[in-house]
């Protein structure tokens, strides 16, 4: 800018206006740049796996083709096999059983305990609310040690119902917490009023703070449910029957033998075991983000 | 229908006071508004009528039974709260009707009781909406309504209009002392707003400082305030407060505010304020009681000359601020007989009208 524009009034503030506009356009290039990259540097790894598991094994060994595309068409061989000749379905019903019992069990204790902390003011309650999270941040591969000897002296060593007992000390920490964030975030006057018409503490949370807290408790459960469906320290060390085996460790113990990797049945199998978390993503994070507390009170 | 009666109620929170022994008695179907500035315990003594907070010491009686051990669904009251507290997730008809429904009442009455309500309060067409599509006004009547199908002991408001703008607040006020003589219940009603306590209220308790500072009628505490806390409280603008001395001589009493400007006490008032002579008193007179001079311009004593600092004209009358002894006052006058600012102006103190307060006790003598 000149001297001149810079003495000039008018000449100044067309030029930090066309400044202003040049640096929210810099902002959103940069801003557009950088998603591109992530989504490209994460999308990557599923693209890989949803290729793979298409391709047979013949066209995988073929070191002349690209291996970004499927060269000799789509089969669906991979899964044939996976599906009849491997005990992946077995995998998949012990895991589906845990994660479903994981989730119920983690959502009971979490939503009442929450509610406990977060709205029933008592004595030492905001201690116990931050001892519950410092609990998760204790990682499971320090954990395993202790909860072995608790999950052999139970009798649950190898059987899919010990990580029922166990997951729960990853998933209920994390979900309490949420869930307190949530129910502190409803004003106060909501359980005054629900009080004064008569509600008692349970009817007030099933028919007010549950409903009210509704995206709470599904980013809780969302969470919960990833969680216990991913889980792979706890399994490797407390389950080695494939009978009683969980998707996770007994897709990669069971698809790779030695240093030999079945490539295809391995994509295979992880774009089936992908897909649940990825369809209750898809179906619950509208709610997830509507915020339905909205209207309660003045906005 | 009940009354309700407070005796020598006491609440602290830890070492702090925020209620300090009141003692308030309300007859049945009468409409009492609390009123004073924030912190003055008025809040505090509501949701201890409502159960919302435990009493410290003392009684609350609802009906002519203790109701201090009661959790608020015992004691048969119904509460409107500032930000309304509407559940977000119910329409209205089920915001209304959450407390029937919890009390086992059949759907019939339900229905019938909800669509009595929904009627007084014009909002049967709203029925079927949610919180969320309901405009401030709309949900403060559907709050409304779900206190009245409860058909309580008593009402509680608490400041339920300070959420709404000027015009809806003066519009729901209609409403609240329209819905108040149609269905007659005691009522406890909680604002900072003193013109909010004075057009709504049988009578109107100023709290102050945990205390109750005067009980009265809006007309009495605006014409006899006891303390110049209610002086200077009640009344919109604030009453004027100027330092002044009592003079006695052989021509009667006089109060003296400045070297210039002394006005005669009226003869009615002399008596009281005898004891006063001479001593360093408060004067208190209101806006309105300094006007232009009116009496067909006949000066009888009580009119002297101010330069104007502000004039602020409000269409129906005009402001004016001027100084006297580094003390503001502000006069209330004719639109037409104002003057420019910094000009000089005549006006006249509706003497009459005067209040003479102890600056050590704050008592209006």
């Amino acid at each position: 800018m000149t001297v001149a524009a810079l003495s000039n009034p008018a000449a100044r503030r067309v030029g930090v206006g066309s400044s202003l506009r040049r640096s929210r356009r810099w902002a959103l290039i940069t801003a557009y740049v950088f998603l591109v990259l992530f989504a490209i540097f994460f999308l990557i790894p599923p693209y890989y796996m949803i290729v793979t598991a298409f391709k047979s094994d013949a066209e995988m060994a073929r070191m002349a083709t690209n291996p970004w595309i499927i060269a000799d068409g789509v089969t669906l061989e991979q899964f044939r096999i996976l599906l009849n000749n491997t005990d992946f379905l077995i995998y998949f019903k012990n895991t589906a059983i845990v994660t479903v019992c994981v989730v119920i069990i983690t959502m009971v204790i979490s939503v009442l305990a929450a509610f406990a902390l977060g709205r029933m003011r008592f004595w030492g309650s905001s201690i116990l609310a931050t001892g519950i999270f410092l609990t998760y941040l204790v990682p499971d591969t320090l954990l395993f040690i202790p909860m072995f000897q608790i999950v052999k002296g139970l009798g649950l060593l190898n059987n899919y119902w010990g990580m029922v007992l166990v997951y729960p000390t990853l998933t209920v920490p994390f979900c309490t917490w949420i869930m307190i964030g949530y129910f502190q975030s409803i004003p106060k006057e909501l359980d005054e009023a629900a009080l004064i018409d008569g509600a008692g503490h349970l009817q007030m949370l099933f028919r007010i703070f549950i409903p009210v807290a509704l995206p709470g408790i599904i980013a809780a459960t969302i969470f919960a449910f990833t969680v216990s469906w991913a889980a792979f320290v706890y399994p490797m060390a407390f389950l080695y029957s494939s009978d009683q085996q969980v998707l996770t460790v007994g897709t990669v113990t069971s698809l790779i033998r030695g240093d030999v990797y079945k490539w295809g049945m391995l994509m295979a199998g992880a774009l089936l075991a992908a897909a649940p978390p990825l369809v209750i993503y898809a179906f619950l994070m509208d709610y997830y983000i509507a915020g339905l507390t909205a209207g309660a009170t003045k906005g | 229908m009940a009354e309700v009666a407070l005796r020598q109620v006491v609440k602290k929170f830890g070492e702090v006071e925020a209620v300090r022994s009141i003692d308030l008695d309300i007859p049945n179907n009468e409409f009492v508004v609390l009123v004073g500035p924030s912190g003055c315990g008025k809040s505090t003594t509501l949701r201890m009528i409502a159960g919302l907070e435990e009493v410290t010491s003392g009684e609350i009686c609802i009906g002519g039974e203790v109701v201090n051990d009661l959790p608020p669904r015992d004691r048969d009251i119904a509460m409107v709260f500032q930000n309304y507290a509407l559940y977000p997730h119910m329409t209205a008809f089920e915001n209304m009707s959450f407390g029937l429904r919890l009390r086992k009442f059949s759907k019939a009455e339900i229905r019938q009781r909800v669509e009595h309500a929904a009627r007084i309060l014009d909002i049967t067409e709203l029925l079927d909406r949610r919180p969320k599509a309901l405009s401030g006004g709309q949900r403060q009547r559907v709050a409304m309504g779900r206190a009245i199908v409860r058909n309580p002991k008593v009402f509680l408001f608490d400041e339920p209009l300070s959420n709404l703008d000027a015009k809806l607040r003066v519009q729901m006020r209609t409403e609240i002392k329209r819905v108040h003589q149609k269905v007659k219940t005691t009522t406890v009603y909680v604002t900072h707003d003193q013109v909010e306590a004075m057009t709504l209220a049988d009578r109107v308790v100023v709290m102050n400082n945990g205390r109750i500072e005067q009980i009265g009628s809006p007309q009495e505490l605006y014409h006899h305030p006891r303390t110049r806390f209610v002086a200077g409280f009640i009344g919109s603008p604030a009453m004027n407060f100027l330092p002044c001395q009592l003079e006695q001589n052989a021509a009667g009493m006089r109060v003296r505010i400045s070297e210039m400007i002394a006005f005669p006490v009226p003869p009615t008032n002399a008596a009281r304020y005898r004891s006063a002579v001479d001593k360093q008193l408060i004067l208190g007179l209101r806006p309105e009681h300094i006007t232009e001079p009116r009496h067909n311009g006949r000066d009888d004593g009580c009119q002297f000359a101010a330069t104007l600092d502000v004039v602020e004209p409000l269409g129906m009358e005009t402001m004016v601020f001027f100084t006297v002894n580094d003390t503001e006052v502000c006069g209330r006058v004719e639109p037409s007989s104002a003057v420019e600012a910094g000009a000089t102006m005549r006006l006249q103190a509706g003497i009459e009208h005067m209040h003479l307060i102890d600056p050590a006790s704050d008592v209006v003598l």
